[in-house]
């Protein structure tokens, strides 16, 4: 995009074309001629990775709004029949929920990159802070996009973020109400956040191509941290950076399939499965993991203006660090103690995200504060005086001499370094599921369950005897609004054929109505029909459960969590754990045992080791033979609960099979994709060294 | 350098079309879902499962319009004479030949029912219109005899006939 174009086209069409709308020339000079520096490393690729992860939010994004309802009553459900009803729609939801992380991991890295390198500097101090303003906008699209399926986390998440306005004096009160559209988070507030999380994502397009612009104009900043001087410094942007970036970009979506086909809840809240109540708050609410750290800077000073003051000022002082470090210096490669520091400062943040998904009490909230005045003072103290006090290493005098120097001697300690990243990365992501540290109570003992790791599938039988059990016990009180008759002979479901499911429905008496004559009546269920609610409205069901509302159990075993610990939760990214909701729900059904001697439990309560705070309303559901099994197992509780449990799990997510299916051929495909292009970058880098 | 080259070039041709089939595989599977989606839903499928109609309230020279999958289906009680005059038409003068008995159920004539669709370019078409007094298209003038079938107007076909059955002698079930 600097200077005219090299382009010259051959075909007469084209050069008409050309004179017109130098459009080709200006893709020609942007992406295939553009000079790079040939000595950049693959912390370079996540600016390409990120254009491939705003491409894939938009797309799925787009597609996802066209099956997604934003009104307060029908949000959850649209959002549970994108995944449940549409093709592939559970593939959908989980790129885009999990591609929000990727982004974010992806930016991350990207900002670091520019932290250390020093790609703030003169002359691209433009750039940056476009790349500022770009963030901000992510920010504020995650945050209404989180908000969207309308769980509880999300509508308190709304909740806490909109009142940090009320903090502003005088207008505060004001804006809040302004913000919402109402007198609280409501369907005003939802259906502008669904537009504006729908515009904003082509404001950041918007946005990047300007960061883009910046960039070409200026040129590219390189590990070295010197400008080009000759040709020599320099490869054409075709083939040489698109191929390197396709490769980076392919490992990335081994990462990011990962997360998607094998562990797509890890890091959403459970309670997001819960749909939005104005009458309860959740126990503790987290944000997602990227915002952590500021919600610890937010949480550690004791004043709530000063709070969000410091908030804002978190992210609005990377904006001024071009002159805030006025090194001659530009890469930390050659500043050994700003190198030192860097690295300091990414403890920092590491530090401060796993505190904001702790309980603001104790200590955490000391470490907060001493953490939060590091984060501060290495942009406003620590990275002005390094840049008077500090003796640089000399830099190379080029490009071609930084890349020759390279060649001989072996490459850095980068193993430990991406190690001790993806360490940390767990650490913060995990902190979001440790922040119910505070609850306390024996962890559920964790099973052995048939659908767990990779090739997991449902074991039928046991799918059938937890039908079983859920229609002789639960569906006495419990009901499951999003499952329907025909959902037991989906595929990868209990294995029932359309007749039989046909024959449970038809022996279920369904409310319909009014008929012609304007009268209520009852007709035999049909397939289409979704299991019912044993009580005919919600205040029938507290009456006949002493005041308790026995919920609806659907969603039950994504939307239920326990504590597990660190590091328990960084070996469950490997191992891909996601049977936490099972495991509790199999403890807690053989959980109940007498109280304690000095345990005072509350009036028409039972006590349970298992259920947070041990003091349940639900009376001991399952004993011995209550349900008669067929097929030989023991009609014991403890078989009864693991049935059950798995039948639940399948009710949460009735395409877990599909979607492990489909991750073992992604992962194969990607992984053979990624050799090809391995090998391709080397064949064709062999001829720029 | 040419003839050392010559060889390494069919190897890292073949390396490069490999890479670039692969990605081109990838990006079409990718598609796929993409495009997938926009098919109906289970939800949509499973609602659109055949519906029953009982016959009884509708008397002589009535009709009545039912939606089954999103599309309006008249059934249309017709009278002797309304029979008497689809089956009075030469076959071979229609635009769309087709005899009245092929388009009711055999023993069930007084019974038509039809998707009420105009075969133009869509709209409804209002019964006990036009000339033939079956169904007469206001949106470009179809008119439509009383067995469902074009006569005059831009429509070039026959109103379509949904796959029903009798269940009974005064009941239908139509899918």
């Amino acid at each position: 995009m600097s200077g005219p174009s090299t382009y010259q086209p051959s075909h007469p069409a084209l050069q008409w074309f050309e004179k017109r709308l130098p459009l080709i020339g200006l893709i020609h000079s942007s992406f295939i001629a553009y000079p790079t520096p040939r000595n950049l490393n693959y912390w370079w690729t996540f600016g390409g990775i990120l254009s491939f992860m705003l491409g894939v939010q938009i797309v799925t994004g787009v597609i996802l709004a066209m099956h997604y309802t934003p009104h307060v009553d029908h949000a959850f459900n649209s959002v549970e029949a994108i995944v449940r009803d549409v093709n592939y729609g559970w593939l959908l939801r989980y790129l885009h929920s999990n591609g929000a992380s990727m982004f974010f991991i992806a930016v991350y890295i990207h900002m670091l990159r520019g932290l250390y390198y020093g790609s703030y500097k003169a002359p691209r101090e433009v750039l940056w802070i476009l790349g500022v303003i770009i963030y901000l906008l992510m920010m504020a699209t995650g945050f209404m996009g989180y908000v969207l399926p309308w769980g509880q986390m999300s509508f308190w998440g709304a909740t806490v973020i909109t009142n940090l306005f009320s903090a502003i004096p005088y207008v505060g009160e004001s804006i809040v109400t302004l913000l919402w559209g109402g007198y609280a988070v409501g369907n005003p507030t939802l259906n502008r956040f669904f537009s504006l999380h729908y515009l904003l994502p082509f404001v950041i397009a918007g946005v990047v191509v300007l960061h883009v612009w910046a960039l070409h104009v200026v040129g590219q900043n390189n590990p070295a941290g010197v400008e080009p001087k000759t040709e020599k410094d320099m490869v054409p942007f075709t083939p040489y950076a698109t191929i390197k970036d396709g490769f980076g970009i392919v490992c990335f979506m081994i990462f990011y399939a990962w997360f998607v086909f094998y562990i797509p809840n890890y890091l959403g809240d459970p309670d997001n499965y819960i749909q939005a109540n104005p009458g309860v708050t959740p126990a503790h609410i987290v944000p997602e993991w990227y915002y952590l750290p500021f919600y610890a800077i937010l949480r550690s000073i004791p004043s709530k203006l000063g709070g969000v003051i410091a908030m804002f000022s978190a992210i609005i002082v990377l904006a001024f660090l071009p002159w805030l470090d006025s090194a001659k210096t530009r890469s930390s490669k050659y500043r050994p103690l700003a190198k030192q520091f860097f690295w300091i400062f990414v403890a920092v943040c590491v530090l401060l995200g796993w505190l904001g998904g702790k309980p603001a009490e104790g200590v955490y909230i000391i470490a907060g504060r001493v953490l939060t005045f590091c984060y501060f003072a290495y942009f406003l103290i620590v990275l002005p005086i390094l840049s008077r006090i500090e003796t640089p290493r000399a830099v190379p005098n080029s490009i071609a001499d930084d890349v020759l120097a390279k060649y001989g001697k072996k490459a850095g300690p980068m193993a430990p370094v991406i190690l001790a990243l993806v360490l940390a990365g767990g650490l913060v992501m995990g902190g979001a599921q440790n922040a119910r540290a505070a609850e306390g109570g024996p962890t559920p003992p964790s099973l052995s369950w048939s659908f767990a790791g990779p090739f997991g599938t449902f074991d039928r039988g046991a799918l059938q005897r937890g039908y079983k059990v859920y229609k002789e016990v639960c569906a006495t009180c419990h009901s499951m609004n999003l499952v329907h008759f025909r959902n037991l002979a989906d595929p990868g479901g209990p294995g029932f054929s359309a007749a039989q499911a046909l024959a449970v429905a038809s022996d279920i008496k369904v409310q319909d109505g009014p008929n012609d004559a304007g009268d209520m009546f009852e007709r035999p269920g049909r397939l289409a029909d979704k299991f019912p609610a044993p009580f005919p409205n919600e205040n029938a069901a507290r009456a006949a459960n002493g005041g308790a509302y026995p919920p609806d159990l659907s969603l039950m075993a994504k939307a239920r969590n326990y504590d597990r610990g660190f590091p328990q939760f960084i070996f469950d990214f490997f191992w891909q754990f996601q049977e936490k909701g099972p495991n509790y729900i199999d403890a807690l059904l053989q959980g109940y045992t007498d109280p304690p001697k000095d345990f005072q439990l509350p009036q028409g309560a039972y006590y349970n080791k298992y259920f947070p705070g041990h003091a349940i309303k639900m009376p001991k559901p399952i004993s011995d033979d209550q349900v008669t099994y067929d097929d030989g197992t023991p009609q014991k509780v403890e078989n009864y609960a693991k049935d059950v449990a798995t039948f639940l799990m399948w009710t949460a997510e009735p395409h877990l099979e599909a979607r492990k299916k489909l991750g073992l051929q992604v992962m194969i495909f990607l992984i053979i994709f990624a050799f090809l292009m391995y090998f391709t970058k080397k064949k064709v880098w062999a001829n720029a060294h | 350098m040419t003839t050392t080259s010559s060889a390494q070039h069919t190897r890292r041709d073949f390396l490069y079309v490999a890479t670039g089939a692969v990605a081109a595989v990838g990006a079409a599977a990718a598609a796929w879902p993409l495009i997938s989606q926009m098919n109906p839903d289970a939800s949509t499928i499973a609602a659109g499962a055949p519906i029953e109609v009982d016959l009884t309230p509708i008397a002589e020279g009535q009709d009545i319009k039912v939606f089954w999958r999103g599309k309006p289906i008249y059934i249309s009680h017709r009278t002797k004479k309304q029979i008497d005059d689809a089956r009075a038409v030469p076959v071979s003068s229609l635009p769309d030949p087709q005899t009245d008995q092929a388009r009711v159920k055999e023993g069930h004539d007084q019974w038509l029912v039809v998707i009420g669709i105009c075969t133009h370019l869509g709209c409804i078409p209002i019964a006990h219109e036009g000339a033939y007094d079956g169904f007469f298209c206001p949106c470009h003038g179809s008119v439509y005899d009383t067995s469902g079938r074009i006569r005059q107007g831009p429509a070039p076909a026959n109103l379509p006939i949904p796959p029903y059955a009798f269940v009974s002698d005064s009941k239908i079930k139509i899918g």
